[in-house]
């Protein structure tokens, strides 16, 4: 069989594939390699981590997801997962160990006291949410979140990298974005943190919702 | 098993016994005295400290109704004075007897200060720092006293009855009970920040 010059080459999908021939975009090449192999920060601050082990375990398994690279230094790895209550005194540490990893970085708040300070959250010494200081990517509620639950929250991060931009005009991927993510860490001082929250990543609303009567 | 707290008041009859919560009153300056005593003698042999607690008593006011001898309802107010208390439950592992509830009892809130039982029991060293980074009292004889949950320059004793965090209610999303409270007190001074 040959080609004439006449015949039209046909480029759809399903024929280059028949050919041995793949054509994407460097963009979908990057996301695609990139979402498969999250390598998550090995750390643990309450009950939510012993969750995030099951899901490390060989029932929930999440070598599935490509997430089981789980890293015992910021420096290698691209996902946090916040698992857990932070309390006002761990927070500083949580902010600074964000800080040493590097971009691209993922923040995943795992279980209602992440996200809120959850049960504690009037307690003289929690934290209300971890996106005070440091940008969340994913919320996971749940008290504590089954490994299902944080599969599903593995999953959805996945599909926010499969459709960031690395290439052209409206660049979302945070690694080429801006540059490397620090905040300032907070300092432990008085009775509270100083400052209760950063202002660049988290501010409250201008009026408290709810606070005339309650919402029983 | 009960331990039979009669043998002990033989022993120190100037202690005080209490009814109403089964415990040994203690003043601070007998402590290691009585400890010792109770940790050797052959019938007692408290060789496990199980726990300590701290208690925060501030001074208040109760109102009582009772019938008098005329048959008609009278209204009785009793103050109790403030006061603080460490609470040691004791038991012995030899003897298989136990609990003992020790308390060494001070009659300030400002000035507290108890006699550490760490040199007697080493597992009484993380409790009683416990006991003084949340209750503000003080042991004395104690090895190494200093906070061990709240960090280093925290200012207050956040276990106290009378503390009140700082009030950071910015966002309040479903506010309940005295938290509705806090939270409009929290609008109100950020409007004053504001104007």
């Amino acid at each position: 069989m040959s080609f004439t010059q006449e015949e039209e080459i046909d480029l759809s999908p399903e024929s280059t594939a028949k050919a041995g021939v793949i054509l994407s975009s460097l963009d979908w090449i990057y996301n695609w390699s990139q979402s498969n192999s999250v390598w998550p920060l090995q750390f643990g601050l309450a009950c939510c981590a012993i969750e995030m082990i099951g899901t490390a375990g060989s029932r929930h398994d999440i070598a599935r997801f490509g997430a089981e690279v789980f890293r015992p230094s910021p420096r290698q790895s691209d996902l946090m997962l916040v698992s857990g209550t932070v309390t006002k005194k761990m927070a500083p540490q949580v902010v600074r160990i964000y800080n040493q990893m590097p971009e691209p970085k993922y923040v995943i708040a795992m279980g209602a006291c992440a996200i809120s300070g959850g049960p504690f959250k009037q307690g003289y010494n929690v934290l209300k949410g971890i996106d005070r200081y440091i940008p969340v990517d994913v919320y996971l509620p749940g008290c504590p979140p089954r490994p299902e639950a944080l599969l599903h929250a593995l999953m959805t991060l996945q599909k926010k990298i499969k459709n960031q931009k690395t290439l052209g005009k409206n660049i979302t991927n945070p690694a080429y974005k801006e540059g490397r993510r620090i905040y300032p860490v907070p300092v432990l001082s008085g009775d509270d943190l100083d400052p209760p929250y950063n202002p660049e990543v988290w501010t409250p609303p201008a009026k408290n919702p709810n606070v005339e009567d309650g919402c029983e | 098993m009960e331990i039979n707290h009669e043998a002990i008041l033989t022993q120190f009859p100037d202690l005080e016994w209490e009814e109403d919560t089964q415990s040994l009153i203690v003043p601070p300056e007998k402590a290691v005295e009585v400890v010792t005593w109770l940790k050797e003698h052959p019938e007692m042999r408290l060789d496990f400290l199980s726990c300590v607690s701290g208690v925060d008593y501030p001074a208040k006011e109760v109102k009582t109704k009772a019938r008098n001898e005329e048959g008609k309802m009278e209204i009785t107010v009793t103050q109790h004075p403030e006061k603080m208390e460490v609470v040691y439950h004791f038991y012995s592992m030899e003897k298989k007897i136990g609990p003992l509830v020790l308390k060494q009892r001070v009659m300030s809130r400002e000035n507290s200060t108890v006699t550490s039982l760490t040199p007697i029991y080493r597992g009484a060293d993380l409790m009683e720092r416990e006991v003084f980074d949340l209750f503000g009292i003080n042991f004395t004889d104690h090895p190494d006293l200093r906070r061990i949950l709240m960090w280093d320059n925290f200012e207050h004793h956040p276990m106290r009855k009378d503390y009140t965090p700082p009030n950071d209610y910015d966002y309040e999303p479903t506010p309940h009970d005295d938290v509705i409270e806090r939270a409009q007190e929290r609008e109100k001074e950020r409007e004053g920040q504001e104007a």
